[in-house]
């Protein structure tokens, strides 16, 4: 759009220049924005009603109405750059709004529907013998409990060695080929590395093979990368100078990795492996074909098949038995578990990197 | 302690670039020795060779002598931990350890090389060190604070406590007063007084009153261009440097008619 300076109000209420000094121009009352949206809702809304109403093409259509009316309203009223800076600040705020809404959503329905089973028969008690009502999921927390924490005792210490030996000792041909490979790894499907855990146990202990450890390992090949990225980052920030200082006090190079540059990243690298763990535990596919379900506890990750929360839940939920209603709310639940323990794990990281921080008073 | 240092013929190579070329060089012992010039005529890369931390570069290596009390420090089988635990050095950011406290900062180099120490020796090294630094009397009440807490000058002044804790011979120092402001710079130029007269001291610095008023010996490093090597133009006690140098690039870089 081409505009016509001469014409544009701007000009019509300019200054004389003998007066130049700060030029202060009109301004929309601080009203126009709740009103111009009350005003908005309620064109829509009468509009609606004639040809019938539906929330979606409410929202839409009063945001859309309110977006035009203020931007002519500024822009003849405050002139052309503050109209476009009330433009963009509407669009930017609608786009945070219509970003927020799934995961609004996501939570009220998951804790709506997950509420009505969550109770203390659910914490305690398997699916053993258990037939419609009842039952819970106390074998699927301790499953994946278990499952992801081997999972995680595999993937840190080689993901942590990894990003020690890119940042502190790689150079050349070595390194990028591993962190080119770390980047693939990352784009893995979750499938492909399931597909992968029940081949490598195939081929190693015979068909057929469903037990936790193959959950594990398929988990570890997602979680190495994550653990790899996060902890490269935190490595890549600390001061060079303070590698510099230790080894010029006759540290060896190993010690200093050890004993300064890791402590002093260690909140950054506690809270990655966090929020690495929060990132597997929901996997589901991998854990699917790698695991399988029970119905019964089992503790054992070497022997047989053990009940995961995401398998759990979707299991329930697919193919549920008669009557259906039990299954759907014990799926519903099993998820809303698993959010929970998704988002104490997130706190976790935020307090170890709290704790963990350098302090400086 | 406070040990002598030669160099001879010393050339240094980051890959396949000379850095610098040709240095001969004595230092001696319990002295102060300014090295100036103007930016990138190797002096910091000069000094960071005397205890080997520009190893830590990959593809950086020296040719020639550059001797300890007559030792090789490039010698086979000398290996540049044990150099570094005899050539302190100083930089000129301070960088205290971010996760220790000031106690901790000051016995680092012992704590980090896992010397097993009694509580009492430790706190003798940490007294004595931190008298060393005149930093004492301004942070006795709060060892156990971090050491980034401290000002910028006391930040540098623990670093040289931390430096002399490990009992160096030499003390090197990369313009360690270039973050610091005028009293704090006054501070450490007093403290490097006091320390010569138990270590031997090289200070790079970019400041030629500093040279002037700290050291006893001034070498003048200098570069013909981009690209070229450093080379050590001119080395001789300070005044004489000052006042009468027998090169015309010395004369015109300390009257300021040029870098």
């Amino acid at each position: 759009m081409t505009v016509d300076i001469t014409k544009s109000p701007e000009r019509v209420t300019a200054p004389s220049p003998q007066r130049r000094g700060l030029a202060r121009r009109a301004q929309l009352p601080r009203w126009a924005v709740p009103g111009g949206l009350a005003a908005s809702a309620a064109v829509v809304g009468l509009v609606l009603a004639l040809v019938g109403f539906s929330t979606g093409l409410f929202v839409v259509g009063t945001v859309v109405l309110f977006t035009a009316g203020l931007y002519v309203a500024s822009r003849i009223v405050e002139g052309s750059r503050k109209a476009t800076d009330r433009l963009v600040t509407v669009i930017v705020t609608s786009a945070f709004g219509l970003a927020v809404i799934p995961l609004i959503s996501v939570i009220y329905t998951v804790v709506s529907e997950g509420l009505a089973r969550f109770d203390v028969e659910f914490f305690s008690s398997s699916m053993r013998g258990v037939v419609g009502e009842g039952g819970g999921a106390y074998h699927a927390i301790v499953g994946t409990l278990i499952i992801t924490g081997l999972a995680a005792l595999m993937s840190i210490p080689v993901g942590l060695l990894t990003a020690v030996y890119l940042v502190e000792y790689g150079k050349g041909r070595l390194a990028r080929a591993i962190t080119f490979f770390v980047d693939v790894m990352t784009g893995i499907p979750s499938i492909v590395a399931g597909l992968f855990a029940v081949a490598l146990f195939t081929y190693l202990v015979g068909p057929g093979a469903r037990f936790g450890f193959a959950g594990s390992v398929a988990l570890s090949v997602l979680m190495i990368p994550i653990v790899v990225r996060a902890t490269e980052e935190m490595l890549k920030i600390v001061p060079n100078e303070l590698r510099e200082a230790a080894l010029a006090l006759g540290v060896p190079k190993w010690r200093v990795i050890l004993k300064v540059v890791i402590p002093t990243s260690i909140a950054g690298i506690a809270s990655g492996i966090t929020l690495a763990i929060a990132r597997v535990i929901g996997e589901t596919a991998p854990l699917l074909v790698a695991v399988g379900l029970t119905t019964a506890m089992n503790v054992n990750a070497f022997d047989g098949r053990m009940a995961t929360l995401p398998v759990f839940s979707y299991l329930s939920y697919a193919t549920p038995g008669v009557p259906r209603e039990p299954y759907l709310e014990r799926a519903w639940t099993a998820a809303l578990v698993l959010i929970i323990i998704v988002m104490v794990l997130n706190l976790l990281a935020r307090l170890i990197a709290r704790v963990f921080a350098p302090k400086t008073r | 302690m406070g040990k002598a240092i030669e160099a001879k013929d010393l050339n240094i190579y980051y890959g396949s670039f000379r850095a610098v070329e040709g240095v001969n060089m004595l230092i001696r012992p319990k002295t102060v020795t300014a090295l100036i010039g103007p930016s990138g005529c190797g002096k910091s890369t000069f000094l960071r060779a005397i205890n080997r931390m520009h190893e830590v570069v990959p593809g950086a290596r020296v040719e020639g002598r550059l001797e300890l009390d007559g030792e090789d420090l490039y010698g086979p089988g000398v290996d540049p931990v044990g150099v570094r635990r005899q050539i302190g050095m100083v930089f000129q950011r301070p960088n205290p350890f971010p996760t220790m406290s000031i106690y901790d900062n000051v016995i680092a180099g012992l704590r980090l090389n896992n010397k097993k120490l009694s509580k009492d020796a430790t706190d003798e090294i940490v007294e004595k060190s931190l008298r060393g630094a005149n930093l004492w009397n301004e942070v006795k009440d709060r060892l156990d604070k971090p050491g980034s807490g401290l000002s910028g000058g006391q930040q540098q002044r623990l670093c040289i406590a931390r430096a002399i804790a490990v009992q160096p011979d030499v003390l090197l120092m990369d313009e360690p007063c270039s973050a610091l402001d005028p009293i704090s710079t006054l501070a450490i130029e007093d403290l490097i007084n006091e320390l010569k007269q138990d270590y031997t001291i090289v200070i790079v610095t970019h400041n030629m009153q500093q040279a002037a008023r700290v050291s006893d010996y001034t070498g003048f490093f200098n570069i013909e261009g981009t690209g070229k090597p450093g080379k050590l133009v001119e080395m001789d006690e300070t005044k004489t440097i000052f006042s009468q140098p027998k090169e015309k690039a010395t004369e015109d870089y300390v009257s300021g008619r040029f870098g």
